[in-house]
């Protein structure tokens, strides 16, 4: 290991670092504010690092870690993901009774997990990754302790997450066995060699996909979705949405890469078989929900479904349109539920889409984040939804994969009518329902998404550039 | 740069229309006026400074938007969509006038949408490059789903639903069109590019250029809209705001016969040509249908909604005839048919105001009390059914003329769509105006404001009757351009018998001279 090698770390010690000196300085002085600054100071820090670490790169550190742009695109958008929910948690998680530092401590630890699996080219550490992510979000989202919901949700994602861990841990554990080797790129190399280590492979990767398939939500592996969402603190359950699934993306984009999954028919009608079911059930158990928090569930469950597409085409432009679609995706789903986190501050969270009758009126501007944000993701122009949905199309047209495609797009004219009922109750006319005032802190994270959202649905050609230019495996 | 002021200005009008909105209500009333009218006034000036008889782009701008897939900003300006810009300037000052009055809650907000909505709507007929179009093609979509939704009558949220499914949906097959387009000049050529120059004049196996088509056509044909797809659009019409209905009877279906003719019709000639029978078979029933269904509407709003089914059926008719006094036809049958169908939505809105119901049952003899819109409302219903002298004649005149020429049984079917015209546009006189009084209305005549407005449609609806030449003119190049190298019109259609470009320039020719004698 060499002193570049530690460079090229250089963001992972960061946020290793900072949850450390975190609990230090609570065991001294217990101060929320001061937390909250670390925190939000210690994500900046960590993120202006990736432009360092950027000359060092690409670099594998053997055998776990591998470094290179796409592991580092990937750490950026997990950790600006990170830092607005840090952000919007703020007035949230403040108000709350009880001890609360921890929470941001948590927020860490369970970004660390997250940056772990972007850089994984191991199982070892793509198990480590996963399991630090899973265990700070059981905390995470059992944080409200004295509400019910909270606490069953933590509860129903301990439980299905261990599960789900086991059958990774199975699937990785006959990879292993047939093919001796836990790295990624070494499965990869054995793989072209007989059958039965193919088949090893198949079945092994079929396991895992159980495991990754909860993570991601999708379909059949999707039912803690809606409860957890609904139960988890709002800024909670947009890092779950967000950091969490991206992460996984992150990892799972590459291991199929490595072992060229695409190639293959079995893995081909697997994924396609989970992408289909994803954006139907998605999209349509979305349809009836009256509840926000459990529609954006349902209507993450359709949009990893979109993203599996991508997984499919086999190339390093498809990676670079799920880089996009993620980075928009991301952007919108923190401003819908940042806006739900913002509006939900010291009361009962205000999640029943009746709740939100009258916004546009009473609250011009939240109004106008949420509907921005419900357009985004109905891709609609002038918003980032709409461009990644065009860049997601594009590369999934020339990678010849048509019945996906059109399944897609049926899903995307089901999907509208959902978005549609949230933003057509913000405009019927309703009273006030004593929300409460959003605070500067909030407002900036606001505007800071709201420009994201417009500027990558009007101007995205600079970012698709240096995508273009630098993402690939 | 100019066309993109023109989107600029009205995105800008839009912006300060809604801040202003809070300091009063007549703050984004006048923002929006100056905003269409600085666009308007701009658009005369440099128009009449270029001269482009030959065909060519009047004007033209391309900037790089996203240059990774080969998509530009391509705006330019011929004369067909210079009409249509002009259409579309002068009805959305007629749309914010007549909004004056009737729209008093949220008035920053639906300026900003009225005004987003015209930004859309130019956008699309300037767009040369297929992902702008489409873009502005969904943009319209938005804020007019907000205009029906916020302002509309009372099942306004059902028919805002619809109204976007309908058009979104079809407007997703036509983006998958688009890109299957694009892939397939990349495939020949090697380059990625959107822009439609380069896409014109691509050869491609019949059955994919069918398929291909088949998208362009399922989002032209919904907004159009044509009969099996026409569900939406008595909903959005009946329950949309005055100036909603007008934008989308007047501006928004043209949108649609637009997008036939500019793009459909030169970017997929054979497929085009071998669709003309089902075409021109749409267009017939469709003229049939909406007459039936008008006649059969007791709401006046649906009666007028169904009346644009029909009269768009002669717009497909004259789309799928290929020669160019049918395409005349067409353009001016877009103008009239603005023209005509937005007064009388106009007249619905005010009788709407004065007695609160569009139920045709409940009006009757309102004549006595209101001579002035009486006669504004039998000038529109007369050029609705095609009064010779008032611009929907020389429309579907030409129109019939033209498909004559290509087909003389759907020309004869189509004839009787004037016939039942008739029978539905003397209908709104006689239950409206004439006949025994229902209910003792008190109600007041037009005001000065709508006295105005009324009297600009009728002097065009007139002026247009008598004078169509201008418009023939202005669009009659972009027209030939488009009919040019299209196969139908070497195929031994009787209007191109001879060779081909000079023959189509000798029938304009003949056209032209057709008007001077009278």
């Amino acid at each position: 290991m060499t002193i570049a090698d530690l460079y090229s770390m250089m963001p992972l010690i960061v946020i290793a670092m900072a949850p450390v000196v975190m609990m230090i300085v609570i065991s001294i002085l217990r101060n929320y504010e001061v937390i909250y600054g670390f925190s939000v100071l210690a994500f900046i820090v960590a993120f202006a690092s990736l432009f360092f670490t950027g000359s060092f790169l690409p670099r594998s550190i053997e055998p776990l870690l591998i470094v290179d742009v796409y592991s580092l695109f990937f750490l950026g958008i997990i950790i600006a993901s990170a830092l607005l929910v840090t952000i919007l948690s703020h007035d949230y998680i403040g108000t709350l009774g009880g001890v609360k530092e921890e929470y941001f401590l948590t927020l860490f630890t369970s970004t660390l997990g997250a940056s772990l699996l972007a850089v994984a080219g191991h199982f070892v550490i793509f198990f480590l990754g996963l399991e630090l992510l899973s265990v700070s979000l059981y905390i995470l989202v059992a944080f409200q302790r004295s509400k019910d919901t909270s606490v069953e949700a933590g509860i129903k994602y301990l439980l299905l997450a261990s599960v789900s861990s086991a059958f990774l841990l199975f699937g990785m554990a006959l990879i292993y066995t047939g093919t001796g080797t836990m790295q990624f790129a070494g499965v990869a190399s054995l793989l072209k060699g007989s059958d039965a280590i193919a088949g090893f492979v198949s079945v092994g990767f079929s396991m895992m996909m159980v495991g990754i398939g909860f993570k991601l939500a999708l379909v059949p592996f999707h039912m803690w979705t809606p409860d957890v969402y609904q139960g988890a603190p709002a800024p909670v359950s947009a890092y779950i949405a967000t950091v969490s699934k991206g992460a996984v993306m992150a990892v799972l984009i590459r291991f199929f890469f490595d072992i060229r999954g695409y190639d293959s028919r079995f893995f081909f009608v697997v994924i396609s078989a989970l992408a289909i079911l994803s954006m139907f059930i998605g999209n349509l158990l979305a349809l009836k929900q009256q509840n926000i928090k459990r529609l954006l569930a349902y209507s993450s469950i359709a949009n990893m479904g979109y993203l599996l597409v991508l997984l499919l085409t086999g190339t390093d432009k498809g990676i670079q349109a799920a880089v996009f679609y993620l980075i928009s995706y991301f952007v919108t789903t923190i401003g819908a539920f940042g806006v739900i986190t913002l509006l939900s501050i010291s009361r009962e969270e205000t999640e029943k889409i009746d709740d939100y009758r009258g916004l546009f009126w009473t609250r011009p501007w939240a109004a106008l984040v949420l509907t921005l944000s419900m357009l985004s993701l109905a891709g609609i122009p002038f918003t980032a939804g709409f461009i990644a949905k065009f860049y997601l199309i594009l590369e999934g047209m020339k990678a010849g994969l048509m019945l996906l495609i059109i399944v897609m797009i049926i899903n995307s004219v089901i999907g509208l009518y959902y978005y549609l009922r949230v933003i057509t109750s913000m405009f019927t006319p309703g009273d006030d329902a004593g929300l409460p005032a959003i605070s500067l802190n909030g407002n900036m994270a606001l505007v800071l998404i709201t420009l994201g959202i417009l500027i990558l649905g009007i101007y995205p050609g600079w970012l698709i550039n240096i995508i273009t230019r630098l993402v690939s495996l | 740069m100019i066309l993109a002021y023109l989107i600029l200005i009205l995105l800008a009008g839009s912006l300060l229309a809604l801040l202003t909105g809070r300091k009063g209500n007549l703050w984004p009333r006048v923002i929006s006026v100056a905003a269409v009218s600085l666009d308007l006034v701009l658009l005369i000036i440099f128009s009449s400074s270029v001269s482009g008889t030959d065909g060519k782009w009047l004007m033209d701008l391309q900037l790089e938007w996203i240059p990774r897939f080969g998509i530009s900003l391509h705006l330019a300006l011929d004369g067909l969509s210079l009409v249509m810009v002009l259409l579309t300037l002068f009805l959305g000052i007629i749309s914010v006038v007549i909004s004056w009055k009737e729209i008093n809650s949220r008035v920053g907000f639906f300026h900003f949408n009225l005004l987003l909505i015209l930004a859309g709507i130019i956008g699309v007929f300037l767009s040369l490059d297929l992902f702008l179009f489409y873009f502005f093609w969904e943009m319209m979509l938005v804020p007019m789903y907000f205009m029906i939704g916020i302002w509309g009558h009372e099942n306004r949220t059902a028919a805002s639903y619809k109204f976007f499914l309908y058009t979104q949906a079809s407007g997703l097959l036509m983006f998958i069109a688009i890109l299957a387009l694009v892939f397939v000049h990349e495939s020949t050529s090697g380059t990625l590019t959107f822009d439609y120059v380069q896409l014109l004049g691509l050869e491609m196996p019949a059955a994919k250029e069918l398929l291909i088509m088949s998208g362009f056509l399922a989002a032209f044909l919904v907004k159009l809209p044509v009969v099996p797809l026409h569900n939406w659009l008595p909903d959005a019409h009946s329950q949309a705001p005055t100036a909603g209905s007008v934008i989308l009877a007047a501006l928004l279906l043209k949108t649609g016969a637009y997008g036939l003719i500019r793009f459909v019709v030169p970017l997929f000639p054979s497929a085009s040509a071998a669709f003309a029978p089902v075409g021109m078979g749409l267009g017939v029933i469709g003229i049939l249908y909406g007459a039936k269904l008008a006649f059969a509407q007791t709401d006046l709003k649906r009666l007028v909604a169904y009346t644009s089914v029909s009269h768009m059926g002669f717009v497909i008719l004259g789309v799928f005839a290929f020669n160019v006094i049918a395409y005349q036809g067409v353009v001016m049958q877009m103008i009239a048919h603005a023209i005509s169908t937005g007064a009388l939505f106009i007249l619905a809105g005010q009788l709407y105001e004065r007695i609160h119901t569009r139920d045709m049952d409940q009006m009757g003899g309102l004549w006595e009390k209101t001579p002035v819109m009486g006669a504004i409302g039998m000038i529109f219903s007369l050029a609705s059914l095609g009064l010779p002298g008032l611009a929907n004649f020389v429309a579907e005149l030409l129109t019939l003329l033209g498909t004559f020429k290509a087909s003389v049984l759907m020309a004869s079917l189509a004839c009787l769509g004037l016939v039942a015209a008739t029978i539905y546009s003397l209908r709104i006189v006689q239950k409206v105006f004439f006949g025994k009084m229902n209910h003792e209305w008190e109600i007041a005549d037009l005001n000065l404001r709508e006295k105005i407005v009324s009297a600009v449609l009728v002097v065009l609806v007139v002026a247009l009757g008598l004078f169509p030449r201008p418009v023939l003119n202005l669009a009659g190049p972009a027209i030939i351009k488009t009919l040019d190298s299209h196969p139908a019109q070497l195929t031994g259609l009787p209007d191109s018998g001879k060779s081909a470009g000079n023959g189509k320039t000798a029938s304009f020719n003949q056209l032209s001279g057709m008007f001077k004698k009278h």
